[in-house]
């Protein structure tokens, strides 16, 4: 899955005053950070590189030839693209979904002290921080208690369950650093209650809101453990290509790998270019 | 809608013409709030009148009520008791956006997601104002405010000052009943403070709009206001003009908190002619025009002075003054004036502040016997 990466802070470049003596000094900073990008990167890089493989056997794991088969025949494996649509539309849902119910969650979590908020809280962490083989188990013995078939619907409430909190948090960060003196100036302005939250406190809240969105789009498309749980008969990506590592994983799924890393790069890339610009008109 | 409101398109739902009387009233307001277990009276018991077309300061140091009873006035806060009117209509529990007045904040509150324009057709795009008339109306008041070629800057691109001035065309575009302002100069530096200063009075003339403004700045307060209301502890202290809240303070608090006061503790003694008699602790007698109604002869009181009501002389002068022999025991050179720590005995000091002009009496050195005298007028009796 792709990774929202955040670039490393430069190495330091001090002035430093001559010395008479010059040694080597070695700038470990510099170093340390090119580690640490190779680290995170090469596994992408692999993945990158062997989608352009042309491997002998069923193994996609030694490097034979350069080709491009394997882009022209992308969605070759119906199974696989299945998968994929699945993986896609399961996570979008629970992106608009999550979406929406965190953002008032975490808007009534940091504008409004209620009865049961402290109790909110815990359960928000306790969903982020349970291990998701308790959370997935817990799932599917709900369902089943509740005469619940399995598959895609239960895969989306699982998903949107444990995406809701990350939203939520990310939401009433937002929330409590707004200033309450601009929805006190839209009601001064003559806007009602609706008017106040579409015109003033939504449009401030949308960069948090966003970033919540794409965190559960990030969470829900690349989900194992609890999906393995919950979906019944349907497949998804991460599902499909944990069978096929007993077979010898196609070269498409290394496709389709790059092609979501780049979708995810490119968003990054566009978040970034648009918050400079904002910032610079 | 009542059909009387046809001349007005825009005129609030009150549905009749202005009324005389004042354009804002309070009587008896009262808000607490909870604070932990007990509660805490923010305001405990205002009654203020202030008159359309006025510039009205509420002053007073932080946590004095000042901001709650804007707040009241705006809508922000429901008075725990009391009524608040606008317009001469009782406006008690009327939300904020039903209320036409407009605040301008101190964090200046402009909408960071609006170009400038927007931000200040807010309020008209909110009373379903035609287009073109809201148009109109933004590049007229972007005018007044000096900032016509920033309409389509975001406020965070303006500075300080222009980002406050966005804020008083945003709140003035409406032409609210009034206008309340919350320490609107607070965050700028002193030049430009004093440039705005100026710059708020000019436009309140031009729109005739009543402001009510608030402030704990007592230079700014005088300078600018038509009547001052001063509080202390959620209660107003004095309310007057600025001569009269600087000439004739009411309270201890008040002569304070404006201005530098000297304050002699004193008894009062009998009248002689039209003024009367107060024996300072150091002995000597000051004159007084008048006394307040609680005091009458053998009170104890505190004389008030300011500082540069006093001459400072080498003789005695003579005459119907007040006079009082002292050591001077400081003296700092401020350029236009010098000021003087002058001490008349009892651990009592006078401040003096004399102007540098080349008449001036005297320069007087430390440690030298000098006579302080000034005319009876000058001087008022507190309450001790």
């Amino acid at each position: 899955m792709s990774t929202l990466t955040q670039t490393p802070p430069d190495a330091p470049t001090g002035d430093r005053p001559p010395r008479r003596r010059r040694r080597v000094r070695v700038d470990w900073g510099r170093y340390h950070t090119w580690a640490v990008l190779a680290w995170l990167f090469a596994p992408i890089l692999f993945m990158i590189a062997f989608s352009f493989n042309d491997p002998a056997g069923r193994h996609n794991i030694t490097w034979q030839g350069f080709t491009l088969k394997w882009y022209q025949n992308a969605f070759a494996h119906s199974e696989l693209n299945e998968a994929m649509f699945n993986s896609v539309s399961i996570a979008l849902l629970t992106m608009v979904l999550a979406g929406g119910l965190g953002t008032l969650l975490g808007l009534a979590l940091g504008r409004f002290s209620f009865r049961g908020k402290q109790l909110t809280n815990l359960v928000m962490f306790a969903a982020i921080s349970a291990p998701e083989v308790v959370l997935g188990a817990a799932l599917l013995s709900t369902f089943l208690m509740m005469n619940v078939t399995t598959g895609y619907w239960t895969t989306v409430i699982a998903h949107v369950m444990f995406c809701v909190s990350f939203v939520a948090i990310t939401v009433r960060a937002r929330v409590i650093t707004l200033d309450p003196r601009l929805e006190e100036a839209a009601r001064d302005l003559g806007a009602g209650p609706w008017d106040t939250f579409r015109l003033v406190t939504l449009p401030m809240l949308s960069p948090a809101i966003m970033a919540g969105g794409l965190l559960a789009f990030a969470l829900s498309i690349d989900d194992y453990i609890i999906t393995s749980f919950v979906s019944g008969d349907v497949t998804t990506f991460p599902l499909w290509i944990w069978g096929a590592t007993r077979v010898g994983i196609p070269p498409q799924v290394n496709v389709m790998g790059t092609l979501l890393f780049a979708v995810g790069l490119l968003m990054a890339v566009i978040n970034i270019v648009t918050a400079r610009r904002r910032n610079a008109a | 809608m009542a059909p009387t409101s046809t001349t007005q398109p825009e005129a609030p739902d009150t549905g009749t013409a202005p009324a005389a009387g004042p354009a804002i009233s309070l009587t008896g307001v009262v808000k607490s709030f909870r604070s932990g277990s007990e509660t805490v009276r923010a305001v405990n018991g205002v009654d203020l009148e202030i008159e359309r077309g006025e510039f009205f300061s509420l002053l007073g140091p932080s946590g004095c009520g000042k901001t709650t009873t804007m707040r009241m006035i705006a809508g922000f806060e429901d008075p725990t008791e009391g009524v608040v009117c606008l317009d001469g209509r009782d406006v008690t529990g009327v939300a904020a956006n039903h209320r036409d007045v407009n605040m301008v904040f101190q964090s200046y509150a402009l909408f960071p997601h609006m170009s400038v324009a927007d931000n200040v057709a807010f309020g008209l795009r909110r009373k379903k104002v035609a287009k073109a008339e809201v148009t109109r109306r933004v590049a007229r008041m972007l005018d007044l405010v000096e900032l016509g070629h920033r309409a389509k800057h975001r406020p965070s691109q303006l500075s300080g000052g222009q980002q406050q001035r966005v804020a008083l065309a945003r709140a003035l575009v409406n032409e609210p009943a009034a206008l309340l302002l919350d320490e609107p100069l607070g965050a700028l530096d002193l030049k430009l403070r004093q440039s705005m200063q100026v710059e708020l009075k000019r436009i309140q003339r031009e729109v005739g709009i009543t402001f009510v403004y608030v402030t704990h700045d007592q230079g700014e307060a005088l300078t600018m206001s038509d009547r001052i209301a001063v509080m202390n502890h959620g209660v107003v202290e004095q309310l007057g003009a600025p001569t009269e809240i600087y000439e004739r303070p009411a309270t201890r608090f008040v002569a304070d908190f404006i201005g530098t006061s000297n304050l002699l503790r004193g008894v009062v003694g009998p009248a002689s002619g039209d003024l009367w008699k107060v024996e300072v602790a150091c002995a000597s007698t000051a004159l007084a025009a008048e006394l307040p109604a609680q005091v009458s002869t053998g009170s104890h009181v505190h004389l008030t002075v300011r500082p540069e009501k006093v001459r400072i002389s080498a003789a005695r002068p003579e005459g119907e003054v007040s006079r009082l022999p002292g050591t001077v025991t400081e003296t700092v050179y401020m350029g236009s004036s010098t000021h003087y720590q002058v001490d008349v005995g009892d651990g009592e000091e006078v401040t003096v502040y004399q102007q540098n002009s080349a008449s001036s009496a005297l320069a007087a050195e430390r440690g030298e016997r000098v006579w302080l005298s000034w005319p009876p007028e000058h001087s008022y009796v507190l309450p001790a």
